[in-house]
């Protein structure tokens, strides 16, 4: 026989026979899943973020199909709606899930700041920060190349007038932008929270008002004024702490630059709303 | 008693002289994927011994009584590949139905091991060096505790590379791979040593 036609068949032969093995194998040595792994995992949104702590839904599922210690309120994506489902099919008693939203701590946009050169390299945040820090005359600020759009899974950002914005009622508060963003800018606080810091500058005051009129300049007026204490000017940059803060906006109001902003993101998610 | 001798030889000579990973510079993907923690890698370890004497135990005849009689025999590779890999998958399968508890800590490492060169190398060196079966099966039971013994060796050395603070430009991979041909520079010391053993 042709030497080149009997290796192909004998090839293709064992091929056959070792697909045959694993098809009966894997009809006969099938392992039957947790029934309530199943249902658990149907009640998750498939995101496959890690907001949860573990890895994908499958992970987070098993974790609470085995352990009956795991909480029932960690998938933030999937929010109330998701907690209540997983508590019914476990039987335990339903707890809220904290839900929460991204924010972007730049709102340097065309209007408030200008670039200090043309970059035609790679349409990657990530990229251009490693030239020179970036086309913006704001080393700190938003690149607005959009690492964080690719990665976000819900669509929830756009890039508009050369910075990105998170649709609020998209975002699922999975934090994957948080990694992507290669200046640190985003970070996911609880939608009961309404201020925020626009600015990640830490320069001094004049140097930040050279390069940005939205630019936070350290006058320390949002913290005299704040009544508890939550908002601190450290490294030139105002910073909230949330644990104390109590959504008055009183550092609003006296931001000479307003770069503090008050906006309500409650009651504002996609999941709450099917609900 | 001679071929006793003989198979003590083979044993040690691939434990030790002929080390897959640290003088045949096989199967370094888990050497270094694998060896940050000393149960993960007695694991992998543990995993690839297993693997190793049942891949030779299917190839070995596949040789012989199905490639050899054919004038087939320089498509081993090839055949061998897909033997492993299909093997490995029916192991993987049958753990995970009978024996869970194993599965859970082997599990992860069988896939790696799928396509793992140092398995498919020891199966083909043994056809290469003309072992008989039972030589093949102690030969790859050889190079497999010999893998063990350097993911066990290494991963002690890892562990000190964690704590050691070497310059910035070294830090991660760099150091591992200076460690790792250390620790190979020291296994070329027992060349020649077996022979003498059993003089």
């Amino acid at each position: 026989m042709n030497p080149i036609l009997s290796a192909v068949i004998i090839v293709a032969a064992i091929g056959l026979f070792c697909a045959v093995i694993l098809v009966i194998a894997s009809k006969f040595f099938a392992v039957k899943e947790d029934e309530r792994y199943l249902k658990i995992r149907s009640c998750l949104p498939g995101a496959n973020c890690g907001a949860c702590g573990y890895a994908g839904c499958d992970g987070y599922a098993k974790a609470l199909a085995e352990n009956s210690c795991t909480k029932t309120n960690l998938c933030t994506p999937g929010a109330d709606a998701a907690a209540r489902q997983i508590a019914s099919v476990l039987g335990v008693e339903a707890e809220d899930v904290i839900e929460q939203v991204a924010v972007i701590h730049c709102y340097g946009d065309c209007n408030h700041t200008s670039n200090k050169m043309d970059y035609v390299g790679i349409r990657s945040c990530e990229a251009a920060t490693l030239l020179y820090g970036g086309d913006g005359k704001c080393v700190y600020g938003c690149i607005g190349l959009g690492d964080c759009v690719r990665v976000c899974p819900e669509g929830a950002i756009c890039i508009e007038n050369g910075i990105a914005h998170i649709d609020t009622r998209k975002c699922i508060g999975c934090g994957l932008c948080t990694k992507a963003c290669p200046r640190g800018l985003i970070s996911v606080i609880k939608d009961v929270d309404t201020v925020l810091v626009t600015c990640n500058n830490t320069e001094k005051g004049a140097a930040v008002r050279g390069k940005c009129t939205n630019g936070c300049i350290g006058c320390k007026k949002c913290e005299k004024n704040c009544a508890s204490g939550a908002i601190k000017v450290e490294n030139n940059l105002a910073r909230i702490d949330y644990e104390l803060c109590t959504n008055c906006g009183e550092c609003a109001k006296n931001c000479p630059v307003g770069c503090i902003l008050v906006s309500d993101f409650q009651g504002l998610h996609r999941y709450v709303e099917k609900v | 008693m001679d071929m006793l001798k003989s198979l003590l030889v083979i044993l040690m000579t691939s434990v030790l002289v002929n080390n897959y990973v640290l003088s045949k510079f096989l199967g370094i993907c888990p050497f270094l994927g694998v060896s940050k923690k000393l149960d993960q890698a007695s694991g992998m370890g543990a995993a690839v011994i297993c693997v190793m004497m049942l891949a030779t135990a299917a190839t070995w005849p596949i040789q012989y009584y199905l490639l050899e009689p054919n004038g087939l025999g320089y498509m081993r590779t090839i055949v061998f590949i897909l033997v492993i890999a299909a093997l490995v998958q029916l192991i993987e399968m049958i753990l995970k139905r009978y024996i869970p508890s194993l599965h859970a800590s082997l599990g992860i490492y069988l896939p790696l091991i799928t396509t793992n060169c140092a398995v498919l190398g020891v199966t083909i060196n043994n056809i290469n060096d003309g072992y008989t079966f039972l030589e093949s099966m102690v030969n790859s039971l050889g190079c497999g505790l010999g893998f063990l013994l350097a993911m066990v060796l290494f991963a002690g050395v890892r562990s000190r590379l964690e704590e050691a603070n070497p310059p910035k430009s070294f830090e991660g991979l760099p150091i591992t791979l200076v460690a790792a041909s250390i620790v190979a520079l020291s296994f070329f010391g027992f060349a020649g040593l077996v022979d003498g053993l059993f003089a």
